[in-house]
């Protein structure tokens, strides 16, 4: 294998990146051990007053919508049967995997008592969008560790188990994709519930809409970005060929949705505090012209796509303003009603950026140990 | 045959003792807070900036909405509406999401933020004493009657007959009649709600009807989306087959798909 010989420069990269997780990781234990033994009040900054914070804001949000590329890749492949994109599959059902179990710890640490979170399997709620939210982390994440599975069982010479899966690859996509499209737009479902409290610059009834279709464009923009991080860790070339189109569509999914947004906002009445420039306002402007406008603007340009360093540069705009739009209706969008303003403490980001950081590593060694890039002679001779 | 209680704000004295009976019988630790907590289910004070002690006075407890909002978005049931009207709480089952918390419109459910293993906090209406016949103990604790304990109906009843007969004496409204649905508490004032610090702008349809819009779809949504994705599949599958059983022109489609 061409392995050994990229080894050396791998092993160094890896050194380095050991000794900025360890010096992430350290305070993640100390915040880990106070949050659970001295309360969720004696790390972070949530109160009565804002009971939801950066766990929910970032870790939940961003965590299950930046995912959202394994579905729409997945469903690219295996059911608009467009199999040029095959490459692009493993890796991002892996993130999809991880993302998921990056929600899942997170919710460990934001749950008040999270060693009961098999209680939402047995006492049903059906009017609860929790309940549904819970159903779908746990159906969409089994889904996406068997769809990965086959990666694992090959690596170890299992390939009757693999056959299997691979035989019940459509199903198994479908499921994945109606549970992906429930879960995405459940969390927008959330926000349903309070018409009095979040602003409305970003409350509407077509939250759930909007939080799905904003999921599809920034999971795009997430596949693409993924693409160039591991081009620079892991030596590979950029797939320019893949990744253009997939900008194409990202573009699509964003315009659509900026446009539902804007009709939303000036029918109803809340214009004004974007032209005003409330403090909502001006939030809603940085995520819109980030997460919108800019993406939607440079990528339409054939030029702009096709070069790798304005496809990044608009795929990361795009994501940075999905994040940014998830943060204001957890955060911002609420502050008013809740009559203070919220920032989360220094444990509180902290713990977000330990588990951003052990998915990370997770990503690394994974692709140490398992087959997630095909070889370029593969794909040469496909 | 469901109860409630009437806060009228003309009575209140600011007196305290509601909430000192609450701590009592719920046997929550600590003093009367300032504001409701987990551990201060029912507070009073003032809303007189300018001369506190004459008052008027206002209590703040939990509404218990005839379609509460909180037992609609618990996903372990762990908040729950009585048929006699108190929205009860079972810590046995929380897992403490605090959804609750966020989705109150009255803001009422408060957590136990200094525990490791906390619970949530609210008023139960002393569903247990209910259960023995008995008022709640806020209001058989009030020396003026500022809260009576009842028939939902007959307090509604009583609030109507009060500001029919002292119409400028009272704000023509029940609050608790409309908001959010109605709740099972009702408050009648001299002054402006909002004055009170009660929320004037709430819906007057349950918000966890919303929800349901949405939720109630999901089944019907399920079934038309698998088809339609697997249908998907079924022509993009057969368009593949065929092209590869022309043989030749699969290299043209790809051509013509990359220029796309």
């Amino acid at each position: 294998m061409n392995q050994t010989a990229t080894l050396p420069a791998r092993r160094f990269r890896i050194g380095f990146w050991t000794g900025v997780f360890g010096i992430i990781f350290l305070p993640f234990l100390v915040v880990t051990f106070l949050r659970f033994f001295k309360g969720l009040g004696a790390v972070t900054n949530l109160s009565d007053k804002f009971p939801w914070g950066l766990w929910i804001g970032f870790d939940l949000l961003c965590g299950v919508g930046l995912a959202a590329g394994a579905f729409t890749i997945t469903a690219v492949v295996h059911l608009f049967n467009l199999k040029k994109f095959e490459p692009v599959v493993r890796p991002t059902v892996l993130t999809g995997f991880l993302g998921y179990g990056f929600v899942i710890l997170a919710l460990m640490f934001d749950l008040g008592q999270p060693w009961r979170i098999w209680h939402a399997l047995i006492y049903w709620n059906p009017h609860s969008v929790m309940f549904e939210v819970a159903w779908c982390v746990m159906l969409y994440t089994t889904v996406l560790a068997v769809e990965f599975s086959p990666v694992v069982f090959e690596r170890f010479g299992f390939h009757a188990p693999a056959r299997i899966i691979h035989g019940l690859i459509t199903p198994l996509v479908i499921a994945g994709v109606l549970l992906s499209t429930l879960h995405q737009s459940s969390l927008g479902s959330l926000y349903l519930i309070v018409p009095s409290k979040l602003h409305p610059l970003w409350y509407s009834q077509l939250l759930p809409l909007f939080f799905y279709v904003s999921a599809i464009g920034a999971g795009i923009g997430m596949v693409i970005l993924e693409s160039y991080l591991s081009e620079r860790a892991f030596g590979r070339h950029l797939e320019m060929d893949l990744l253009e189109p997939l900008a194409r569509a990202m573009v699509v999914a964003l315009g659509i949705y900026g446009l539902m947004r804007l009709q939303v906002i000036v029918r109803n009445g809340s214009f004004t505090a974007i032209t005003s420039l409330t403090y909502e306002g001006k939030m809603f402007l940085l995520e819109f012209v980030l997460g919108v406008i800019l993406p939607v603007v440079l990528l339409s340009f054939r030029r702009m796509r096709t070069s790798p360093r304005w496809l990044v540069t608009g795929s990361f705009f795009a994501v940075l303003g999905f994040v940014v739009n998830r943060l204001n209706i957890s955060v911002t969008g609420m502050e008013r009603a809740a009559g203070t303003r919220y920032l989360p403490s220094i444990p509180e980001i902290i713990v977000s950026v330990g588990l951003v950081a052990i998915g990370m590593a997770v990503f690394a060694l994974a692709v140490h140990f398992f087959p997630i890039f095909p070889e370029r002679k593969l794909e040469g001779g496909d | 045959m469901s109860v409630g209680l009437l806060f009228d704000a003309t009575r209140c004295i600011g007196c305290g003792a509601c909430s000192s009976a609450c701590k009592e019988q719920n046997k929550l630790p600590g003093v009367v807070e300032a504001k409701t907590t987990a551990y201060t289910w029912t507070t009073v004070k003032s809303v007189n900036p300018a001369k506190p002690e004459e008052g008027p006075y206002m209590r703040h407890l939990c509404m218990h909405c005839k379609v509460p909002t909180c037992a609609s978005v618990c996903p372990v049931l762990a908040l729950t509406k009585t048929p006699e009207g108190p929205v009860v709480y079972d810590s046995a089952k929380c897992m403490g999401c605090r959804y609750c918390m966020m989705a109150c419109p009255f803001d009422v459910p408060k957590y136990q933020w200094d525990k490791a293993v906390p619970i949530i906090g609210k008023c139960i209406l002393c569903a247990g004493r209910l259960k023995d016949g008995k008022p709640s103990a806020c209001a058989e604790a009030c020396p003026v009657q500022a809260t009576v304990f009842g028939k939902h109906e007959d307090l509604l009843r009583e609030a109507r007959e009060r500001i029919r007969q002292n119409p400028s004496g009272y704000v023509d409204h029940v609050y608790g009649l409309t908001e959010a649905g109605g709740t099972s508490v009702l408050m009648i004032s001299s002054v402006p709600f909002e004055k009170l610090g009660l929320k004037t702008d709430l819906p007057t349809e349950p918000p966890a009807m919303r929800t349901w819009q949405v939720l109630s779809n999901i089944p019907d949504f399920v079934a038309v989306w698998g088809v339609f994705l697997y249908g998907i599949h079924w022509i993009t599958a057969r368009r593949g087959e065929v092209a590869q059983a022309k043989g030749p022109l699969t290299k043209d489609m790809d051509d013509h798909e990359r220029h796309l």
